[in-house]
């Protein structure tokens, strides 16, 4: 993975960097100690590491404006981080950069049941978002897997999914305003509590522009009422093939499910193993679930096992019960954990039409025998989701390199399918060098151009979602500038 | 001018020397002037896959086309795109690339989401003759920077909309709608704000204060909808209410919601605003209009008001924006179509534009129908 050279020029003011920021922060809000900058040096991307100058930890707007003020100024990259649990490496440091950190800015400012809505601060973590309504019997509808510790600033900036996007949406479906810094420092207000822009729709932009275009501090999100219920079935099938075709038919029958999970053999096999939630041996499972009152679930469920049926099932097991539920879920949830337990993996996230999941599985599985390296595959299978899990031995000198080339093939088989290199976790480092795969150069030309527009000196995150070649003469302008 | 194909409109972008005026189906009364470009030439759906929930036509492509495929698989666009034709006078076929140029959508907007949330990917032609695509057809993708939501609304001052690839959904089996009557502005929207806050999903929330009526409604499977239907009168068990089942009805009152037919027949400047629904009541106040209604639980007020009059006096201290959808010609001139944007704001959108639309071709006053 190359990074670009670090400005020496940036390197060697640090002491007068520090002294700046110092000067618009409390004193335990910029770190500069070359031990406690170590702390930063990853997020959850850890095969890649790199302590920053410094980081800061401003607690509002006002200080995040600050910062940003003298960062631009005096020509300092700087990398917004959330909680630092991008599995892409969006929040790598550079060795001449600032952290921004937004861990501070975790306040609730005003929840409005009526208009259905809770305005926070970015540094928040997902889960505690849900956390603040639910005594309302209110939600946060989007859930990724890391949403006990991941930040809404990191959500909005990767524009995360979940488990439950297949009914609610992703980040951007739930966005409705925030409050933006850019790298001038500039405060800018898009949205609100409002719907929809009335001008150029900023805001869908800024959601999924990885920390590129500006610091968000506030958000307004969408918070939806509670359902009654949620119960789902679980079904084994004789081959991904089957499964694949199921998935499909449940969709086209109308039933509009808030998940379907999809896990193949490699992977049922290793949660069983650790979770042991009594999962049927097979070649592919999938779990569905639907919500409502008792008697919508019942109903909704007896559709999708009728239709279940008509593909020969291994196994079909519905939960009555929230108890049969929470076994249903056990094996799936500690999937990652199982992985963890046997090997090192890398999580992929590329996602593809529905239609072409019997294929791109088949063609996994050829391609995991040519590498010889395993890959367990479960993933979001309503959407095309995909989370390959490729398991290998980091101490082993050569495996990670292996298993790099292997997740780009496996990518890269995505994009030919229709789909894409990412679905939810975001281009960062990890996929950067692939985006040629996927756009051409004009494409991300147009992406860049919006770029130019929010951040000209290309301060922000930089060497993050754009190819190296492709942003260079961009990113030299601003050095040759100084 | 009519470009066959993708290429062609490049090619007509790149060779034009003064403003443009892209043309869908004329219907919406679109953005600039100077030469027409029609979309027209750029037709037809190049991939359905109900399996998959996934279609992908040109722009050009008549809505009614689309639709008609959908309905042909029991599916549909969710967002439920307003049909402007009696609002503004107008003839010809709305278009795809229309609808998401415009960003139309629907009463179902308030659940289901807005024509953008439905936009999976783009091609499009910029000012400058390039063609760029971005997104894809798939669900979920955050390779890259969105312009997919860039384009959405964008009304062509960024570029050309060439081909756009949807997200659809199931046809639901049966729609109901709870009624209920005699409410005033605050006490309507009070009510849709717990119906839309209660767990039976409620897909479309209107008050029509002319006939006195608030709307309620609900879909899925049939079974499921009389629960819910009956739940959710219970919650209103004060008010005087009925019930709408019947399929045909529903559609029809849906149908004049969604296109403000209400506000059709009434003479003067016809306006549409979003703020958070419960400044809605305020807003109605405020404009002493002619006509007016909410639709999207309050959060999306109609209204027409007297020729000259300017709608966004009403939002002083309210955050939301207005949009004039017919005018007089005399008043455009002096109210934008589109709501002024902060300076800050201003700044970066005209950037944008200068990025892709570098020799100002799409970037004329807006003309309405």
């Amino acid at each position: 993975m190359d990074m670009p050279t670090p400005d020496s020029a940036v390197l060697s003011r640090k002491d007068e960097i520090v002294a700046r920021l110092r000067k618009v922060l409390p004193a335990d809000a910029v770190i500069a100690d070359v031990a406690e900058t170590r702390a930063y040096e990853c997020d959850a991307l850890t095969a890649y590491k790199c302590p920053p100058l410094a980081a800061v930890l401003p607690a509002s707007t006002e200080e995040v404006s600050d910062v940003l003020r003298i960062c631009h100024e005096m020509g300092v990259p700087v990398v917004p981080r959330g909680s630092g649990t991008s599995l892409a490496g969006g929040a790598l440091p550079t060795a001449d950069c600032v952290i921004l950190g937004v861990a501070r800015l975790n306040e609730v400012i005003e929840t409005d049941y009526d208009n259905r809505f809770i305005r926070v601060q970015t540094g928040r973590t997902n889960l505690s978002v849900t956390g603040a309504v639910e005594e309302e019997q209110f939600f946060y509808a989007p859930d990724p897997s890391s949403q006990l510790a991941c930040a809404i600033a990191g959500n909005i900036a990767m524009n995360s999914g979940g488990a439950h996007c297949l009914k609610y949406g992703v980040t951007t479906n739930n966005l409705l305003g925030v409050t933006m810094v850019q790298m001038d420092g500039t405060v800018v207000e898009l949205g609100g509590a409002h719907l929809d822009a009335g001008g150029l729709d900023l805001l869908g932009v800024i959601c999924g522009s990885e920390g590129q275009l500006g610091v968000v501090t506030e958000a307004t999100l969408r918070i939806l009422r509670k359902p009654e219920g949620a119960r789902p079935v679980l079904m084994g099938f004789g081959s991904n093939e089957v499964a694949g075709a199921c998935v499909s038919d449940i969709i086209k029958a109308g039933v509009l499910p808030v998940a379907i999970e999809f896990m193949d053999r490699p992977c049922i096999r290793a949660c069983e193993a650790f979770a042991k939630a009594g999962y049927p041996d097979c070649e592919a499972l999938l779990i569905v679930e639907v919500e409502g009152s008792d008697a919508e679930i019942d109903h909704q469920l007896s559709l999708i096992m009728e239709i279940a049926r008509r593909h020969d099932p291994v196994e079909l097991r519905e939960a009555k019960d929230a108890d049969e539920a929470g076994r249903i879920w056990l094996g799936r949830k500690s999937a990652f954990g199982a992985m963890g337990q046997i090997n090192d993996y890398m999580c992929l996230d590329g996602t593809i039409p529905v239609s072409e999941l019997p294929r791109v599985l088949t063609r996994i599985a050829e391609m995991s025998k040519e590498y010889g390296l395993d890959v367990a595959n479960v993933f979001h299978a309503g959407d095309g989701n995909m989370h390959p899990l490729i398991l290998f031995n980091a101490n082993e000198p050569g495996q990670l390199e292996k298993c790099e080339a292997l997740g780009a093939d496996i990518l890269k088989l995505c994009v030919e399918v229709g789909g894409c290199l990412t679905g939810e976790h975001g281009v960062g480092i990890e996929k950067r060098d692939l985006m040629h795969t996927q756009y051409a150069p004009e494409d991300l030309e147009a992406q860049m151009a919006v770029k130019d527009v929010f951040d000209p000196g290309w301060l922000l995150n930089p060497a993050k979602v754009f190819p190296l070649d492709a942003s260079d003469a961009r990113r030299s302008v601003k050095i040759a500038a100084e | 001018m009519r470009p066959g194909s993708e290429q062609e409109m490049s090619e007509a972008i790149r060779a034009a020397s003064g403003p443009v005026r892209i043309v869908g189906g004329g219907t919406r009364g679109g953005f600039g002037t100077g030469e027409v470009i029609e979309t027209g030439g750029l037709s037809g759906i190049t991939l359905y896959e109900p399996g998959a929930l996934t279609l992908v036509a040109r722009a050009g492509t008549p809505l009614s086309e689309i639709e008609d495929a959908l309905a042909r698989e029991n599916q549909r666009l969710a967002f439920e795109p307003m049909d402007h034709r009696a609002l503004l006078g107008t003839r010809g076929k709305p278009t795809l690339g229309g609808v998401a140029a415009g960003n139309i959508s629907g009463p179902r907007r308030i659940q289901a989401g807005a024509a953008r949330d439905f936009m999976l990917g783009v091609r499009f032609v910029d000012g400058s003759g390039t063609i760029v695509k971005n997104g894809g057809r798939v669900m979920k993708n955050v390779t890259g920077y969105d312009l997919v939501k860039l384009m959405a609304g964008s009304w062509g001052q960024l570029g050309v909309l060439t081909e756009i690839s949807l997200k659809v959904l199931p046809v639901p089996e049966m729609q109901a709608t709870l009624v209920l009557h005699g409410l005033n502005d605050r006490d309507a929207v009070a009510a849709m704000s717990r119906a839309l806050g209660s767990p039976y999903e409620v897909t479309g929330a209107a008050h029509l204060p002319a006939s006195g009526r608030t709307c309620l409604r609900i879909e899925g499977f049939e079974r499921s909808v009389q629960y819910r239907l009956e739940a959710l009168g219970q919650l209103f068990a004060e008010a005087a209410q009925d019930r709408i089942v019947d399929s045909a009805e529903n559609a029809i009152l849906w149908q004049a919601i969604r296109d403000a037919e209400h506000l059709a027949e009434s003479a003067g400047n016809i306006w549409r605003i979003s703020v958070k629904p419960s400044d809605s009541p305020v807003v109605a106040e405020r404009l002493g209009a002619k006509a007016h209604f909410f639709d999207w639980g309050g959060g999306l007020v109609w209204a027409c008001l007297r020729r000259g009059d300017d709608a966004r006096h009403a939002l002083t201290g309210i955050s939301g924006h207005a949009t004039l959808v017919r005018a007089d010609p005399a008043d455009l001139a002096k109210l934008p179509r589109l709501q002024p944007e902060p300076p800050a704001i201003a700044k970066l959108t005209d950037g944008l534009r200068r990025k892709f639309d570098p020799r100002g071709l799409f970037r004329s006053e807006p003309v309405t129908a």
